[in-house]
């Protein structure tokens, strides 16, 4: 992604101008197929892989290639199930590499590992999950391999025959695509939960391709020590909730902000909130939804006090059903939210909370 | 103890608005200000500066207004400033980004060896948390982000241990330095600045460096040319083809709205009412 300035274009353009690296070498069109990079860590493949397997598997298909899992893992791992995994969610085949230095995330032997697997193998693309491990992971590799790598994509496509990845830029007032057209692999990462979980297909299997990684203990300087759980995992699951009330400046203050928390007890839901919001210190940061917060996807998302600008949209718009309450008649959550109301939060989310009360007070006393 | 801080001057983005008709930024009028996410590693570098003495360079690429950032950086404490500014550097990505950091810093060592590097966990215009990594791998340096605790440094064994925060959990690691950190939000808290600090910084002479003093031989290495990645398109986000079934307060009594909104949700959406109740009824 671009990080000095650079200026919009007004409209749509080409790409190929002046001083830009569009043109593929002959050396680099026989790097094919797509990766995905299944991270994992104490016994756990995290979902965000299985997502972007699912994507994986429709550009492959539109590429006519195959899409390989990338394992790295200590050998009292068990990368064998994982990628007996990934490959019932669309992978083809897998390549796995374990030694006891890759037990536990680190960066010196994951780059290390996974540029060598790159460049023994040259896959045309590969994706890794926006999470700490991936984009530490991701940064790393691409700097390494001196190709493009585009960050916290919404959007995957191919162009000719080229990753066409989109991306919210300047804050996440715009979107906008990305091309590595002269260097392979392209790369992109890919936040928890902007691509759908693909349906699960134990009948399709793959091949595990094995290769040793050439570095050993002491040939690395960072040591990892400890791994400290959270204490408490499931305060916060904003990204895997399935109702999210979210509240927004319109809120006005703190105070106002407890009637989000009120509807979301009678929901059974999790408590949302904007960059506004946390900036105020009304909400916690990991109730952040949006850009540079979680991404969420809930079957019902009521945003209450929330203008709807792209940084919190890109964050929530496919929840299955968007619910808006905003005084402004002309807020652009109106153009993606399915049911709003136009009016006072204030006023709307009480009677609101009342109104589901009531009505789950009958449901659940007629179904008790 | 050296250490540098690489920060950006960014736009303030809660200011920022989308012209409705030709899609362009509007940027008059929106105050530069510094990434919020490297004021945490400031004041994470000016704390191991306390602790230890020694010497904090703030370093930024960019414009050659981005100097006030870099004077805000010295009113809260820095020893000096470097802005690296030249035209061939505009249009850069990730990668030619940290190419010329990367070189900044080789060139700033060469005046006295540099121990850490610290960063912001990214920036809030890109968002994309990758010169940090950049810059740490094209100078060979152990590179620890996301890190949420400093829990100890030696600078005699030149040993380093930090807290990093992963998925579920925190890693604790220990390394060697040189090392570049990227620090977590929320960390720590900047500290004031008073008014004889901003009229010293106001008064700082910033160093300018342009490609040759930043030790930059190769211009195919920065800029546009230095950049995989191309923008092949910028464009506003669609609204759905649908717009929202809206209803105004103004119309009716607020519990008339509710109760109707609720009826239109479930009617549409049975299996999402037997859910909740599912749900409530567990």
């Amino acid at each position: 992604m671009t990080e000095a300035a650079k200026p919009p274009a007004t409209a749509p353009r080409p790409a190929g101008r002046a001083g830009r690296n569009t043109e593929l070498p002959e050396h680099l069109k026989v790097y094919k197929g797509i990766w995905v990079f299944v991270e994992h860590d104490r016994g756990h493949v995290n979902p965000v892989s299985w997502e972007l397997m699912g994507e994986a598997r429709k550009l492959a298909d539109r590429l006519q290639v195959s899409v390989a899992g990338v394992l790295l893992g200590g050998p009292d791992e068990p990368l064998d199930a994982f990628a007996r995994e990934a490959c019932a969610y669309g992978a083809d085949l897998c390549y796995v590499m374990r030694d006891p230095v890759l037990k536990g995330y680190r960066n010196e032997p994951f780059t290390r590992g996974l540029t060598d697997l790159v460049n023994a193998h040259q896959p045309e693309i590969m994706l890794l999950g926006a999470t700490t491990m991936g984009r530490d992971l991701a940064g790393s590799v691409a700097t390494t391999l001196g190709t493009g790598l585009t960050a916290d994509c919404t959007e995957l496509n191919i162009d000719g025959r080229a990753l066409a990845a989109t991306r919210p830029t300047f804050g996440g007032s715009l979107l906008c695509t990305i091309m590595t057209l002269a260097f392979r692999p392209q790369m992109a990462t890919v936040r928890p939960r902007v691509m759908a979980m693909p349906r699960r297909d134990d009948s399709r299997t793959g091949p595990v391709v094995e290769m040793r990684l050439a570095m050993v203990e002491t040939d690395i300087v960072t040591k990892l020590l400890e791994f400290i759980p959270d204490a408490s995992r499931d305060t916060v699951n904003l990204a895997y909730a399935d109702v999210i009330v979210a509240g927004g400046k319109g809120l006005k203050n703190a105070d106002n902000f407890r009637l989000v928390w009120d509807l979301a007890r009678v929901l059974g839901a999790e408590v949302g909130a904007t960059r506004a919001v946390v900036q105020a210190g009304w909400a916690e940061a990991e109730r952040q939804v949006g850009q540079t917060g979680k991404t969420v996807r809930p079957k019902l998302y009521i945003a209450a006090g929330v203008s709807g600008a792209i940084q919190h949209r890109v964050g929530m718009d496919a929840s299955d059903v968007i619910v808006a309450i905003n005084t402004d008649a002309s807020a652009p959550i109106f153009d993606f939210a399915h049911y709003g109301i136009v009016g006072n939060a204030m006023q709307v989310l009480p009677a609101l909370t009342q109104a589901f009360r009531a009505h789950f007070e009958r449901r659940v006393r007629k179904t008790a | 103890m050296h250490i540098v801080v690489c920060i950006k001057q960014v736009p303030d983005s809660a200011q920022i608005r989308v012209h409705p008709v030709t899609n362009t930024i509007m940027r008059q009028g929106v105050p530069a200000i510094v990434n919020p996410y490297d004021l945490f590693a400031l004041e994470e570098a000016l704390r191991l500066k306390d602790r230890f003495g020694g010497r904090v360079t703030a370093l930024c690429m960019g414009p050659p207004q981005a100097e006030e950032a870099l004077r805000k950086c010295v009113s809260f404490g820095a020893t000096d400033a470097i802005l690296v500014t030249d035209r061939a550097f505009a249009g850069a990505d990730t990668l030619a980004t940290s190419y010329a950091l990367a070189a900044a810093i080789r060139k700033v060592a060469q005046e006295q060896a540099v121990d850490l590097v610290f960063t912001g966990k990214q920036t809030i215009d890109g968002d994309t948390a990758q010169v940090g990594p950049g810059i740490a791998k094209r100078l060979g340096w152990q590179l620890l982000t996301y890190v949420s605790r400093i829990a100890d440094l030696d600078p005699d064994a030149q040993r380093l241990r930090v807290e990093r925060r992963a998925e579920g959990g925190v890693q604790l690691l220990e390394t060697r330095l040189p090392a570049l950190v990227t620090m977590l939000e929320g960390t720590n808290e900047m500290r004031f600045a008073g008014m004889d600090d901003m009229l010293r910084a106001g008064r700082f002479q910033v160093r300018k460096w342009n490609r040759e003093d930043a030790g930059i031989e190769d211009p195919g290495k920065i800029g546009l040319k230095g950049s995989p990645t191309v923008v092949s398109k910028v464009f506003g986000p669609t609204p759905r083809t649908e717009r929202a079934d809206v209803e105004a307060l103004a119309d009716s009594r607020v519990q008339d709205v509710c109760l109707n909104l609720l009826q239109k949700i479930f009617t549409t959406h049975p299996l999402l009412e037997e859910e909740l109740v599912d749900r409530l009824s567990a």
